[in-house]
């Protein structure tokens, strides 16, 4: 398997990517005297620790009331700082998604909403806890975007490109230690695909953590097909042309996410073939359903999310691109 | 301005507010008209503004967290020359800046958006917090209304201002004990509404909402409590001025039709028959 950017083979290093948010946001205060930062009586859990401790006159506990929080950074937004709120993703955007609505997106305020502990891999807590609906629900709102990084280094790039960006920005990430697949040079930009394989029989299209479960399936299938394999970070604005063009050359489409497979890169993926280039499309995540307690892997596995289910996915677009 | 010329004023607006909801033919006439006498006091004579400059950095910020009032809020903005009067009558129609609910970005002078209640408070506590932070002595004022403090939210933020001292905020709750289903003490009591307040370390002050120099003195009074957010509770009149719609909340969600607002601006023209109107 040939890398079509610089990525680590073989040994990966696991990180959690809050790990990732976490230096990308302490460097962010070192750099701009306009970011703050907020949250919800997780602080430490979040990695807001270290903004915290160096910066505390910008650092504020808001308990937890995370709809005051995404109210009270739509207020610090609009008189010109650069506020992060950080809860758990079902919290926030969950709880406080009329506020995001309302306060911050409809209203223009440079917020941007960070959820961690995204997914089904948050595992013992239990479905109380698990995100799954998460980018389905920013992904909607006008004016949002939203950024799903697939490990702790892609995190901190995208933490640094969300507050260059101006605009309501959304950033998930869940708890676990991840397998840190890009590099320090590894190129990130926000709304711009990263092309990690090429392929000529199917793409498989992921974020998150899924992006190396893409790989490994990719690796398994080697020498039986040809499988590309794009991380689609950024999931609003959507790459259309990374997806058309990737429709184009392999002429099928396998997504992979942690999260409901309505409403989110599922979704969005198949409305952008929808709309320009359909082709057959098999999507991998939590198949309508709530999740429940297990350790992070066992859930993975039972949800259908492991390596298998993304290989079973491509054969089965494969046998219906065959028949097309 | 002398209290006379504020009182003058108000009653300007009120007419103003009747004419643009007949023309718009729906929205909220009670709560505009019961909060005219505070927005008279806050833009003609409170507020550190420029209409000329509505993006001055060191103004002071006016939050709507109630936004169904809005047509006292854009009729003010109008009167003080944010905006040419005539625009008052496309409320609410096609291709309006004046939105069933005000929108931050469609009008000059509109500080925030609001409509889903009890969002408000929060946004001016983030207001105030900036300032705070820049050092800057512009203050936030937040207008709420009884009704949405209903809300969880609300509370959260009442909260958070009082934990962090926010002296360069002051709320102003329109007391007028009406909502949409009834009395608000019928559909969820408020009452010790002051003392909660207390309870979250805020400064509290009660005043008459239709007696300038009450509203005047309370703001004043307001800008000289320290390490303390002020709530001023302002009584009002649902539908002050107009003798039909007082203090009845039939009134809140509803706007006059053709004859009843003939007979509203004859009332407020002839100050409830105290002048002969010059249009009589």
């Amino acid at each position: 398997m040939k890398y079509l950017v610089p990525l680590h083979h073989e040994k990966f290093e696991e990180i959690p990517p809050r790990d990732g948010f976490g230096q990308g946001l302490l460097e962010l205060g070192k750099n701009n005297p306009d970011i703050v930062a907020l949250c919800g009586d997780l602080v430490e859990s979040i990695r807001v620790q270290s903004f915290a401790e160096a910066y505390p006159e910008r650092y504020f506990e808001m308990g937890v009331a995370e709809q005051n929080m995404a109210g009270v950074a739509a207020g610090l937004a609009l008189s010109g700082k650069i506020p992060f709120i950080s809860s758990y993703a079902v919290f926030n955007p969950g709880r406080d998604w009329d506020q995001i609505r309302v306060s911050i997106c409809y209203s223009q305020a440079n917020v941007k909403i960070v959820g961690a502990h995204a997914g089904i891999s948050v595992g013992p807590d239990g479905a109380t806890h698990q995100a799954l609906e998460d980018i389905a629900i920013t992904r909607v709102l006008p004016n949002m975007t939203v950024v799903v990084p697939t490990d702790s280094v892609e995190a901190k790039k995208a933490t640094l490109a969300i507050a260059k960006h101006v605009g309501p920005s959304y950033i998930r990430f869940g708890r676990e230690k991840t397998p840190v697949i890009t590099k320090d040079e590894t190129p990130f930009e926000l709304g711009r695909a990263l092309p990690i394989l090429a392929g000529s029989d199917v793409t498989i299209i992921a974020n998150g953590q899924m992006v190396y479960r893409a790989i490994m399936a990719a690796k398994e299938l080697e020498g039986k097909l040809s499988v590309g394999v794009l991380n689609m970070h950024t999931v609003k604005p959507i790459d259309a042309k990374a997806i058309i063009d990737a429709a184009k050359e392999t002429g099928a489409i396998v997504t992979a996410e942690e999260h409901q497979i309505i409403g989110g890169l599922g979704s969005a993926v198949a409305e952008v073939l929808g709309d320009h280039h359909p082709v057959p499309l098999e999507r991998v995540g939590i198949m309508d359903t709530f999740g429940e307690s297990g350790q992070p892997e066992e859930l993975m596995e039972h949800y259908h999310l492991g390596i298998s289910d993304i290989v079973h996915a491509v054969e089965r677009v494969i046998r219906r691109k065959n028949a097309s | 301005m002398s209290t006379k010329q504020l009182e003058l004023k108000a009653n300007e607006i009120r007419q103003a507010i009747i004419k643009m909801l007949l023309e718009a033919g729906s929205g909220h006439s009670a709560g505009p008209l019961g909060m005219a006498d505070i927005f008279t006091a806050l833009y003609f004579e409170v507020l550190n503004i420029d209409p000329k400059k509505p993006d001055w950095p060191d103004r002071d910020r006016l939050v709507l967290s109630c936004g169904h009032i809005c047509p006292v809020l854009y009729t003010t903005l109008a009167h003080r020359g944010y905006f040419p009067v005539e625009e008052l009558m496309t409320l609410r129609k096609f291709g309006t800046r004046l939105h069933g609910h005000p929108h931050n970005l469609a009008l000059p002078g509109i500080e925030n958006s609001s409509g889903p209640l009890g969002q408000g408070l929060s946004q001016a506590c983030g207001m105030a917090l900036a300032a705070k932070l820049d050092k800057k002595k512009w203050r936030t004022y937040a207008v709420l209304s009884d009704g949405e403090h209903d809300e969880g939210q609300l509370w959260e933020a009442v909260m958070f201002a009082g934990k962090n001292e926010l002296h360069n905020l002051t709320a102003v709750i329109d007391r007028n004990n009406i909502q949409i289903d009834g009395f608000t003490e019928d559909v969820m009591p408020l009452e010790p509404l002051a003392d909660k307040y207390r309870a979250f370390n805020w400064h509290v002050l009660e005043i008459d909402g239709h007696n300038f120099e009450d509203i005047i003195g309370a703001f004043r009074h307001a800008k000289a409590v320290f390490e303390k957010p002020t709530v001023i509770i302002a009584h009002t009149i649902p539908g002050k001025g107009v003798d039909f719609m007082e203090n009845d909340y039939h009134w809140h969600g509803k706007v006059p039709k053709s004859d009843e607002a003939k007979l509203a601006l004859k009332e407020l023209r002839t100050l409830r028959g105290k002048i002969v109107s010059e249009h009589e």
